[in-house]
């Protein structure tokens, strides 16, 4: 039983929560890892208290049985589900991730993917930008965009086309001027700048290669075991 | 020398020719302005000369473009990038959308072209004087006036060095500040030998900066010649195209009477 926790909190105590402190998130990385499990740990724990099956029941809720079983389930769903979001979390909080993918271009990933990458980036805020020019444009034309519920979702259409147009327009454009300026030229560009990395940082990723490696032979071996 | 002859152009899907028998030269050093109404064929031409019509975005073109002797039809658009290239009249189609900064914005093309480091930020930054945005070369790409974002859209094509630049109303959105640093910007270039085609509505650019003008109506060139006989030719307005300040300035002085004479030395 103690298994199933150890695992997922060893991996917050010993690899997340120390570099959360060292590069100052810590408090945000909790906000946000809280934020990000709460509506499933929520279901998690309605759902396998009260449904799974076992022989201590804790107490009774109408048709329902709390059991010791769907508890130390619940439980052990929860850690795991926190280690990954506050992973996540964490690499959400410390990596830009304009620098993330040029680091990976400059390790052999292609251009066009970095492109790719990038680019759906950025194109998100250029549509809401985008989207909230047309709702001007369309509102000073009369649309009701701020009413009721009805109103505005008559309002969704007249705002969606031409923001869709206007942007696939935009694609053909955007692509020429790239070729312009040589994007689809065979082979590695140059690239300006080099993130800096450090011999400590390439120990800890050695450490951190090993302890996925440890993780792993600890789960086959039954250390780490599986979810009950 | 930017050479396209006898070209005719029609759009994949369309039966008509957006251009017919369209003869054209660009010499070196040579600055030559695109006049004529709207929907004439000024950015289809402004296309066909860079090489991107058909090659990118299909078509058919009959005729030729050749680029300093050689032929252009067949040549990829990345090698036809380090000859030729366009700027586009929305500056905002023009930002890669994968630099965070004004510098790297400017430095993508010669980065594209894999040139060593120093060679990719001495154009960078030789293009940034030039166009005076050292104030904002730190400033985020997508954050920009209009103006502003064409001026760094036409020092990224600067820091191509290429040999022949179109340019499909470059200054639309500048003010008369940017639209001088543009015109000076245009003017080292040719004077460094590279040509350049410039089709603008605003004929007081025009005036200032080109050598031959060519005017187009309906796909066709009905007139190329030196840019006083072109811009200061009466059937103009009639074709939607608005004369310079000193053609108009020099029509009205000669409806008030003023001598002929008078009027030239006014105006020199």
């Amino acid at each position: 039983m103690v298994g199933g926790y150890l695992g997922p909190l060893a991996i917050i105590a010993i690899a997340v929560l120390p570099a959360a402190l060292v590069a100052g998130v810590a408090g945000r990385l909790v906000r946000v890892s809280l934020l990000l499990t709460l509506p499933i740990a929520i279901s998690v724990v309605l759902v396998t208290v009260f449904t799974r099956s076992g022989e201590t029941v804790l107490f009774v809720i109408g048709p329902f049985d709390a059991t010791l079983e769907g508890v130390d389930f619940a439980g052990q769903t929860l850690v795991r589900l926190f280690a990954i979001s506050t992973s996540i979390g964490l690499f959400g909080l410390t990596t830009e991730p304009r620098s993330f993918v040029l680091d990976l271009e400059r390790r052999g990933l292609s251009p066009r993917f970095a492109f790719v990458a990038l680019a759906t980036l950025e194109a998100v805020p250029a549509m809401v930008e985008r989207a909230g020019v047309i709702a001007a444009a369309q509102r000073a034309r009369g649309l009701d965009t701020e009413g009721s519920l009805r109103a505005r979702l008559r309002g969704v259409l007249p705002l969606a086309g031409p923001v869709v147009l206007s942007s696939l327009t935009e694609v053909e454009e955007r692509s020429l001027a790239l070729e312009v300026r040589a994007f689809g030229r065979p082979g590695r560009r140059q690239l300006l700048w080099r993130i800096p990395d450090s011999g400590t940082q390439l120990v800890v990723r050695g450490l951190l290669l090993g302890a996925l490696v440890g993780a792993i032979v600890l789960r086959m071996t039954g250390t780490f075991p599986a979810l009950p | 020398m930017l050479e396209l002859a006898n070209a005719t152009y029609r759009y994949a899907g369309y039966a008509k020719p957006v251009l017919r028998d369209v003869d054209l030269r660009l010499g070196d050093g040579e600055i030559v302005g695109l006049v004529g109404p709207n929907e004439a064929g000024k950015s289809t031409l402004c296309l066909v000369a860079a090489g991107l019509a058909p090659a990118s975005i299909g078509g058919e073109l009959k005729g030729t473009l050749t680029l300093d002797g050689t032929p252009a039809t067949g040549m990829r658009t990345h090698d036809l990038a380090e000859r030729v290239v366009i700027a586009f009249q929305n500056p905002n189609t023009q930002r890669s959308g994968i630099a965070a900064t004004v510098f790297e914005e400017i430095a993508l093309g010669p980065m594209n072209l894999g040139l060593p480091i120093a060679e990719t930020v001495a154009r960078a930054r030789d293009a940034i004087s030039r166009l005076r945005l050292e104030p904002i070369v730190e400033r985020d790409p997508q954050r920009l006036s209009g103006g502003q974002a064409q001026l760094v859209a036409i020092a990224s094509l600067l820091a191509m060095r290429p040999r022949h630049v179109i340019l499909d109303e470059p200054t639309a959105q500048l003010d008369p500040a940017g639209t001088r640093l543009v015109g000076e910007a245009l003017e080292a270039l040719a004077e460094a030998g590279t040509s350049l085609l410039i089709a603008e509505h605003k004929t007081d650019l025009l005036d200032r900066l080109c050598h031959r003008v060519v005017l187009i109506d309906g796909g066709r060139i009905i007139r190329d010649g030196a840019t006083a006989d072109v811009l200061g030719d009466p059937s103009l307005e009639g074709l939607g195209v608005e004369p310079p300040a000193r053609v108009r300035l020099a029509r009205d002085m000669a409806a008030a009477g003023i001598g002929r004479g008078v009027i030239e030395r006014a105006l020199a």
